[in-house]
Parts: C-alpha cells; sequence; structure tokens
C-alpha cells in the first residue's frame, strides 16, 4: 500500500512542478505549486514525520502560497509578452538540468545499490521532537524567531515605501 | 517498507527542476516559486536522511529551513513589489540597470 500511495504522492508533486513550469498564467503556476506541495507534505508523512508534513501543508501550502497569490494579485496576471525567441540561456539551462541530474545520482549512486530500506521506524515521536527543539536547538529557535520579526518589519517597510509617481 | 532511494529520487528530480525553472522562466514571481521548489526538495533529502539513520535532528532542521523560506518569501515578494511599481514591469530581462 504504502509504495503506491508513495509513486502517487511523488507523480503529483513532480508534475505539479512540471505544470508550474509550462502553464503561462501565474495564478495557474501558483496554483500548481500549491498542489505539489501538498503531494509533498503527503511524502513527508510517508517518512514518519508527521509533524513536519502538517507544518508543510500549513505553512508552505497555505502560509507562503497565499503569500504568492496576493502578489500575483497585485501585479499583472499574465506575461504581456512571453518571449518566443530561443534564446540561449533556456538552451544551456536544459543543459545544465542534465548535467546537475546526472551529478547528483552519481552523488547518490551508493545508496541507490545498496537499496537500504528507509530505517526502522523511531522517528515519529513529536513529544521527542518538541523537547529537540526546546532543549537541543533553543538558541537557534529563538534566533529563527528574531529572523521571523526581522522579515516582518522589513517585508512592511518595503512594501509600504511610495514609489516614484 | 518503500527504499531510502526513491525518496532521493524524488529529491533530486525536484532539485532539478526547480533550477531548470529558475532559468527557464522570465518573471520574478515564478522564479522565486522554483527557489522554493529547490529549498522543498532539500527538505525532503534532510527527512529522508533523518529517517534513514533514526534520527530526529533532520526534522528540526527542516523547521528552521521552513522558518528562513517563509521570512524569505515576505522579504522577496516586498522586493518584488517595489520592482513593479518602480518598472512597471517584473520581467527579469527588464532590470537590466546593472548590465555592462
Amino acid at each position: 500500500m504504502a509504495p503506491i500511495l508513495f509513486f502517487i504522492l511523488a507523480t503529483l508533486s513532480a508534475g505539479g512542478v512540471v505544470g508550474m513550469i509550462v502553464s503561462k498564467d501565474r495564478a495557474h503556476s501558483v496554483l500548481f505549486l500549491v498542489l505539489a506541495f501538498a503531494a509533498l507534505g503527503g511524502v513527508f508523512g510517508l517518512l514518519d514525520a508527521p509533524f513536519v508534513a502538517a507544518v508543510q501543508v500549513l505553512v508552505y501550502a497555505g502560509a507562503i502560497m497565499v503569500l504568492f497569490v496576493f502578489a500575483v494579485m497585485i501585479v499583472d496576471r499574465t506575461d504581456s509578452r512571453e518571449n518566443k525567441k530561443k534564446s540561449p540561456v533556456r538552451i544551456f539551462a536544459r543543459l545544465l538540468a542534465i548535467v546537475l541530474f546526472a551529478e547528483l545520482l552519481l552523488a547518490v549512486r551508493e545508496i541507490v545499490r545498496g537499496m537500504g530500506n528507509a530505517g526502522p521506524a523511531g522517528g515519529t515521536d513529536t513529544v521527542g521532537l518538541g523537547s529537540l527543539l526546546f532543549e537541543k536547538y533553543l538558541y537557534q529557535m529563538e534566533i529563527a524567531s528574531i529572523l521571523i520579526i526581522a522579515a516582518l518589519i522589513g517585508a512592511i517597510s518595503l512594501a509600504g515605501k511610495r514609489g516614484p509617481k | 517498507m518503500i527504499p531510502t532511494a526513491f525518496f532521493l529520487i524524488l529529491s533530486i528530480v525536484l532539485f532539478v527542476l526547480g533550477v531548470a525553472a529558475f532559468f527557464i522562466k522570465r518573471d520574478l514571481i515564478t522564479m522565486f516559486m522554483a527557489v522554493e521548489v529547490m529549498l522543498n526538495s532539500a527538505n525532503l533529502a534532510f527527512l529522508t536522511f533523518a529517517k534513514s539513520s533514526a534520527s530526529l535532528d533532520g526534522q528540526v532542521i527542516v523547521f528552521f529551513v521552513v522558518t528562513v523560506a517563509a521570512a524569505e518569501a515576505a522579504v522577496g515578494l516586498a522586493i518584488i513589489l517595489v520592482v513593479f511599481k518602480r518598472k512597471k514591469s517584473i520581467q527579469s530581462d527588464d532590470l537590466d540597470i546593472m548590465k555592462g
């Protein structure tokens, strides 16, 4: 059952990203990405990380993508002039993608060959995660909260600035 | 059980798709979304290794990545809005003020 679920979710997430690339409408791109992130949340659930899966769906597919929807609403929705000409950048992008894919596959080839199962269960306890977050990683947690406040104030002061009329 | 390799390969595929989208798309918002895809594929790799080594530290790092991604999205989209106000365009080709 679990492998079938994994393949469905993996196809949905990769297909969502491909849909984001090919769609011309920015709003459709955002919605495809919401689909991809929600499916990825399911994959996280398969990795015995239920809390991270919930965070993925709530924060990523929910909050962050709503920010993107608002940004798409404020700027115009479609590319007014999609450049039709094949720029060299696009060809380089495909080349880079293929080379990078081969390189990364080479990097994990030992694990792929070993085909080890995804470890023993026992990483599921959310209580352990919470105590780790508030004991071992307490400083990092506080720094992250300061980062969030700084980003919030920075975003407000940037977006509230008056542009040249 | 699902082999670790499947999750790693999904992570690689998502990362490469993110890199390709970043260079193929020409508008700033979609390029930004491509960065989010890359961050998510890194999260998937972290969770995969956290599971295969039966440790929770990888999941903690995923939390910090999500935090930084949220901060980055807020500031980045504010910058994109400022650019749109000034230039009336968010095509990366139009932002050639630094071009030599």
